[in-house]
């Protein structure tokens, strides 16, 4: 019997279409159609600079939005050989890892939302809400910060900012150990969960995951820890991972991350460069205006692009360690303001192939779990 | 010359007398069942708001608060919105088993109310079987489910009536052995029957001492009949959409809403009275003073009842919030889990309980 898992579900895992073939409760096969939602990502970046098109990747994968935008900056500096200031890279860190714990949360609900607990669903949003506050403060917006810069971020934090993300982070360990103590020990979770979708090592080799998915089957792969990016190699913190590779270990592992990123977070605020009360930016202000800007020629005039950052012409592949894996850009410069080419390598798209093998003899009601625990947000699977 | 009686009685019925007997005795029928189906129908709707209200507590929110006073019209306002919406038939599946589905689950169910003892007398039909009418009429059920699954025409439905079918068959043997221990301790099976015999010692006659196996079995059997969570595979939203419930519309979907929440009313009436003592008051008899006798109801007539009902009622919805918290902690057992659940598990567990009370009864005697 085949059945359409069309794009319009009551999960919230985006538009995406299963069309499965069942006999009887058992899968026989399932194949995944994308597509719902191609906006044409790479395409327009071609036409936009990269202040232009910041505000576009935040729709990439609209959940953990900061690590889109350090993306985005992050290949321009390195083509360019931009150096980042140690203050500008604490505050990159910070907002990193509020925004890994952020998707991590935004992963735990649903998928609990698909096994049957509607309940952690309500929770996942009470302590999301307190990080969109933190965030609102930075960066003026809830959920699509425009906030990393080439060079930087566009401003500093406000006074008091960094005490109430210490009250946040003692707060989330309380919240944390809650949903230990109600999810991981749960008979009926761990029967639907444990020993479903199990990927060995060599397989997840072979297939290019990344991320949990990775981490999960026994690969202590982390490219915080392997890149040597911003200014991961100055906190204390550990890799986690897992043995079995099935959903169990999939959603250990992620539980782990937050409790690492609360870490991580409480150590940078700790020794933050330049102190908690300062605010660089009103420095900034203070210094005299630069006086070519402000010349007859550049006043009034509202179609001639402000000055960019020029690409120049050499090309890069660049990534991070998004939540849901790694998230890379593939630059293309051309010694202009626009890049000649920006392909990007979606976590969620490659995670996805998998989908169809793990499925086969698995039961209906596991596809969803299946699903969940590979964590794919449809935005950046299709951009 | 013998006047026929029945020329007497024919010329006889055309007096006024007569008559009014003949209508005070229609009367007289009738309203002990619309009494009843009023109080269900109040029933479902605090279940329905009792629910909400549970549930947003739960979910660290706040539940219905404008429809009605604190939100109690709140499932009023859900039934006139469902009258009000268009009723579709699916143009290729088959309307008469489309249209009867929902009716069957909900009469079933309906039925098995007679036999609820709110008080000594205060019973529709004190029958001998009492509580295999029950088990006997709500088996009724899945041919309603299958019959819904399979009008639809739709693979989903299809699906989710054949899984629901199979679920309340599996549960329905674990509970019906949990039904026989308990009649095995009162020696009937007629309802009132069973509470009388927990009227002894008060709050230690109730049967959950006596069985506290058999009432966790049946905790788990009925919350896997009335389909509500941890069970409610067949109309699990994830994956199914609505299972057999997604074709329907309108007052057909209300229906189904009504007859889960009916199911839902029923199974805890009947854990008050197999388990927690029915109508009696249940405070032991230490104060010495005649007040807490728990034949009150016997003797003092209205006030007597009144106190029943209300005790019945009491002890129900107390009870209710545990199968309500349950719905929205635990997650959903998947179909082949749940099927060994009740076949591999409660089976043979139910079957050493009934083993072990009939030794027990046997060497008591």
């Amino acid at each position: 019997m085949i059945v359409n898992m069309g794009p319009h579900h009551p999960s919230m895992h985006g538009v995406l279409r299963l069309i499965v073939t069942l006999d009887g409760e058992d899968v026989i096969d399932c194949e995944p159609i994308l597509g719902y939602l191609h906006r044409g990502m790479e395409k327009i970046a071609e036409n936009r600079t990269i202040i232009q098109y910041l505000p576009y990747v935040t729709r990439w994968d609209y959940l953990a939005t900061m690590f889109t935008e350090a993306i985005t900056v992050n290949g321009p500096e390195q083509l360019g050989n931009i150096q980042v200031p140690k203050r500008a890279s604490y505050i990159r860190i910070i907002m990193l890892e509020l925004s890994r714990i952020a998707s991590h949360l935004l992963w735990l609900g649903p998928f609990m939302a698909d096994i049957g607990a509607q309940t952690p669903f309500f929770y996942i949003f009470r302590e999301r809400e307190l990080i969109y506050d933190l965030f609102e403060a930075a960066t003026g917006m809830r959920m699509m910060h425009n906030y990393f810069r080439i060079g930087g971020v566009a401003a500093d934090l406000p006074h008091g900012w960094i005490d109430k993300c210490l009250d946040f982070c003692d707060y989330f360990l309380i919240g944390i150990s809650e949903y230990q103590k109600l999810i991981t020990r749960n008979p009926i979770f761990l029967e639907r969960v444990e020993g479903v979708g199990i990927i060995g090592t060599e397989e997840v080799i072979n297939w290019g995951l990344s991320g949990p998915m990775l981490r999960a089957s026994g690969i202590q792969w982390d490219l915080r820890k392997v890149d040597h990016y911003e200014c991961y190699d100055e906190f204390d913190w550990e890799v986690q991972w897992q043995k079995e590779g099935d959903s169990l270990a999939r959603y250990l592992v992620r539980i782990g991350e937050m409790t690492e990123s609360i870490k991580i977070i409480q150590q940078a605020l700790e020794g933050i460069p330049g102190g908690p009360y300062e605010n660089l930016e009103i420095r900034y202000f203070d210094r005299e205006r630069n006086p070519q800007w402000n010349d007859f020629e550049y006043r009034f005039i509202s179609k001639k692009p402000s000055p960019t950052f020029e690409l120049p012409k050499l090309e890069l592949y660049g990534r991070v360690e998004a939540p849901k894996g790694e998230l890379g850009i593939f630059l293309m410069g051309d010694q202009s303001g626009f890049p000649w080419r920006w392909k990007i390598r979606p976590p969620g798209f490659i995670n996805l192939q998998i989908l169809p093998q793990l499925v086969k003899r698995m039961k209906l009601a596991d596809i969803m779990t299946i699903l969940g625990s590979i964590d794919i947000i449809m935005g950046e699977v299709d951009r | 010359m013998i006047i026929d009686t029945t020329e007497v009685q024919d010329i006889n019925s055309f007096s006024r007398l007569e008559f009014l007997k003949e209508v005070y005795g229609i009367i007289w029928v009738l309203i002990p069942i619309f009494t009843p189906v009023l109080g269900i129908t109040i029933g479902v709707l605090v279940i329905v708001w009792l629910e909400r209200e549970i549930s947003a507590g739960l979910q660290q929110r706040i539940g219905p608060e404008y429809a009605g006073p604190l939100g109690v019209l709140q499932a009023l306002a859900d039934g006139a919105k469902l009258l009000f919406k268009e009723n579709l038939l699916p143009s290729r599946g088959e309307t008469r088993l489309f249209s009867i589905g929902p009716s069957i689950a909900v009469i079933s169910i309906l039925l098995s109310y007679s036999v609820v003892p709110f008080g000594y007398r205060l019973v529709l039909a004190d029958l001998n079987i009492g509580v295999f009418l029950w088990i006997a009429i709500s088996s009724i059920a899945p041919i309603g489910l299958l019959m819904s699954g399979y009008g639809s025409n739709n693979k989903y439905s299809f699906l989710g009536g054949l899984r629901a079918a199979a679920q309340s068959i599996s549960y329905e043997i674990p509970l019906t052995l949990c039904v026989l221990s308990i009649s095995l301790l009162s020696n009937s099976s007629s309802t009132v029957d069973i509470v009388e015999a927990q009227s002894k010692y008060g709050f230690g006659g109730w049967n959950l001492w006596r069985q506290p196996i058999g009432f966790i079995i049946f905790l788990i059997s009925s919350l896997a009949e009335c389909e509500r969570l941890p069970f409610d595979l067949p109309e699990a939203e994830e994956e199914l959409v609505a299972g057999y419930q997604t074709e329907y519309s309108g007052i057909k979907f209300g229906l189904f809403y009504v007859a889960s929440y009916l199911n839902l009313l029923v199974s805890s009436l009947f854990v008050t009275v197999l388990y927690l003592g029915g109508w009696n008051i249940s405070i032991p008899n230490i104060f010495g003073s005649e007040l807490f006798d728990f034949e009150i109801n016997k003797r003092y007539g209205i006030f007597g009842a009144t106190i029943s009902i209300f005790i019945t009622l009491a002890k129900t919805y107390l009870f209710l919030f545990i199968p309500i918290t349950t719905r929205w902690t635990l997650p959903r057992l998947r179909m082949d889990q749940l099927l060994n659940l009740g076949w591999k598990f409660l089976l043979p567990i139910s079957l050493g309980n009934l083993l072990l009370t009939t030794s027990f009864q046997l060497f008591s005697l």
